[in-house]
């Protein structure tokens, strides 16, 4: 399938709406992407035609349920590149599959003195765990700054790994500021000291190839929202050798062998990561989205979303007083910026007013805001389906703004 | 017709010669860059009243039984709303500011701005104007 506006944007019926009697212009994809028919039409057949609890009983629509579950766990496998099945975990989303490693990981390998490694650019979700985590067990939290482009600043990074450095978790790329960190060399680096890396993939899934046995990488975590599946749904992938020495990290049903008073056994991978009745109609929703992308294919994904942060960056240059945020030389999909002389959420409102869906505020990546010392950007996140005449909408708007307030 | 019920209503007036948002806005923009500012004595830490967007800072003092509200916003729209909020509120017995129940907000149209998702401070703010007068009420008795 080729990347064409037309056919591709009749796939995403929310594209249709009108918001504040405006046609929608959606470039917040960065909070979350729409979803195509595709992925509506699955969670739909599921309910109508599979809907049953899995892995357990007999019947027929049980049977029909496990296996679809169990394909998308394979099919997901091959989107990433994994060695096995069993190292891709279901979680509720990246949030909840870094909490489980920040959990189950600190719990088997964190101690006294210990030091996990983050960076000035992650989003909330991948620092407040590791704090947690470093206060439960005594150990300290070390961050890797950026450079005032955005980007990481390696040499530091060199400086701060050691042997004490028991983990470190990047993301792969920003949320605030669309910076592509250079994960793979980062694991390379940290691999000489032993060091597990976790990569939060929740930004890069819906934009560019992941292969985590070319990154080496010792954990991967994304969202099925963010690139075009369904909420509530996402996935940990683990390497085997971590995961089988890692405690379980919720007890329930699934992720157990044998249950009495006196003693519990586990269930082996990667159930014993899958406590409880798993979310089936979404992670087949997500099975869906990836089969989505991979139609589309990521080198005209990529071509396609990069001519179009080249155009935005053009066009949004010709407007007075506008300061970029984050302006590395590796980045995908997202501009942040603000005007020098007006908040962030009044351009945001007055957008809104105009029917152009963008995030304001500090995206959850509050150091980040104080590094650049502003209170916040206008952020604008593409997806596949966005087009330039959007832009071109996004720019009159914004002029419309500097006519109210400037 | 309480005091403050009587402020609404001229607001409400107000408002109604808009016809569209846009001069709503540029009229709300305008009343924003007139709001006396803040004594910058009280524009710190401990006044602030956080939002994800936008920050409010907030002041009350208890005069003759009223209660003298001034207040601040980094963002120009909510500084509006806030010169609204402040036109309603301040100079009005506790009691009456307990009571307030601000449906003036609903009738020229702004209430998306006292939602959760814009996080702007200001529904914090009322309820923090509301707190004052409370604490004002309680001290007098």
């Amino acid at each position: 399938m080729a990347v064409t506006e037309d056919i591709l944007r009749k796939q995403f019926p929310i594209l249709g709406l009108t918001v504040n009697k405006r046609p929608l212009i959606y470039l917040d994809n960065a909070a979350t992407t729409h979803k195509p028919v595709a992925v509506i039409d699955r969670l739909r057949h599921y309910y109508e035609s599979e809907n049953s609890n899995i892995h357990r009983g007999a019947h027929h629509l049980s049977q029909l349920a496990t296996e679809a579950y169990e394909q998308a766990r394979e099919n997901i496998r091959k989107f990433i590149n994994a060695g096995h099945n069993h190292e891709v975990i279901f979680t509720r989303g990246t949030t909840e599959s870094i909490n489980l490693v920040a959990y189950s990981f600190s719990k088997k390998f964190l101690n006294p003195g210990d030091e996990i490694l983050i960076s000035e650019m992650e989003h909330h979700s991948n620092i407040v765990p590791w704090q947690i985590a470093c206060e439960n067990h005594r150990a300290n939290l070390k961050i890797i700054p950026i450079n005032d482009k955005g980007e990481l600043r390696m040499d530091q990074y060199r400086e701060l790994l050691s042997d004490k450095t028991k983990l470190v978790a990047v993301t792969h790329v920003s949320n605030s500021l669309g910076t592509i960190n250079p994960v793979k060399e980062i694991i390379r680096l940290a691999h000489q000291y032993n060091t597990a890396v976790l990569v939060d993939g929740a930004q890069a899934a819906p934009h560019i190839p992941i292969d985590v046995k070319a990154l080496d990488c010792d954990f991967y975590c994304f969202s099925g929202h963010k690139m075009y599946g369904p909420m509530g749904v996402g996935v940990l992938y683990g390497k085997e050798k971590w995961l089988e020495q890692m405690p379980p990290y919720q007890g329930g049903g699934e992720m157990i062998k044998e249950v009495s008073f006196k003693k519990t056994t586990f269930n082996e991978l990667p159930f014993k990561f899958e406590a409880g009745t798993p979310n089936v109609a979404d992670v087949l929703g997500m099975d869906k989205a990836i089969q989505f992308i991979l139609e589309v294919g990521h080198t005209d994904i990529a071509r396609y979303e990069n001519d179009l942060l080249k155009y935005a960056i053009d066009r949004l240059s010709e407007l007075e007083n506008i300061q970029f945020i984050g302006t590395a030389e590796q980045r995908t999909s997202v501009v942040s910026f603000l005007f020098t002389d007006i908040h962030p959420y009044d351009t945001g409102t007055i957008l809104d007013k105009l029917g152009i869906a963008v995030r304001t505020g500090h995206h959850c990546a509050q150091p980040v805001m104080e590094h650049f010392q502003i209170p916040g950007t206008v952020r604008v996140s593409f997806a596949l389906y966005n087009t330039k005449e959007e832009v071109d909408a996004l720019v009159n708007a914004l002029a419309k703004v500097r006519e109210m307030f400037g | 017709m309480s005091g403050i019920k009587e402020k609404e209503q001229e607001i409400i007036e107000e408002f109604e010669i808009f016809d569209d948002w846009m001069d709503k806005y540029n009229y709300i923009i305008e009343l924003g860059k007139s709001v006396p500012e803040i004594n910058p004595e009280y524009k710190k830490e401990k006044h602030i009243i956080r939002g994800c967007q936008a920050q409010v800072w907030l002041h009350a003092e208890y005069k003759d039984g009223k209660v003298i509200y001034t207040a601040d916003s980094d963002a120009l729209i909510t500084k509006g709303i806030i010169a609204l909020l402040i036109k309603v509120l301040s100079g009005q017995p506790p009691q009456e500011i307990i009571n307030a129940d601000m449906a003036f907000i609903d009738q020229i149209g702004l209430r998306e701005h006292l939602s959760q998702t814009r996080s702007n401070g200001l529904l914090n703010m009322i309820k923090q104007m509301k707190l004052y007068a409370l604490a004002f009420q309680k001290s007098k008795s």
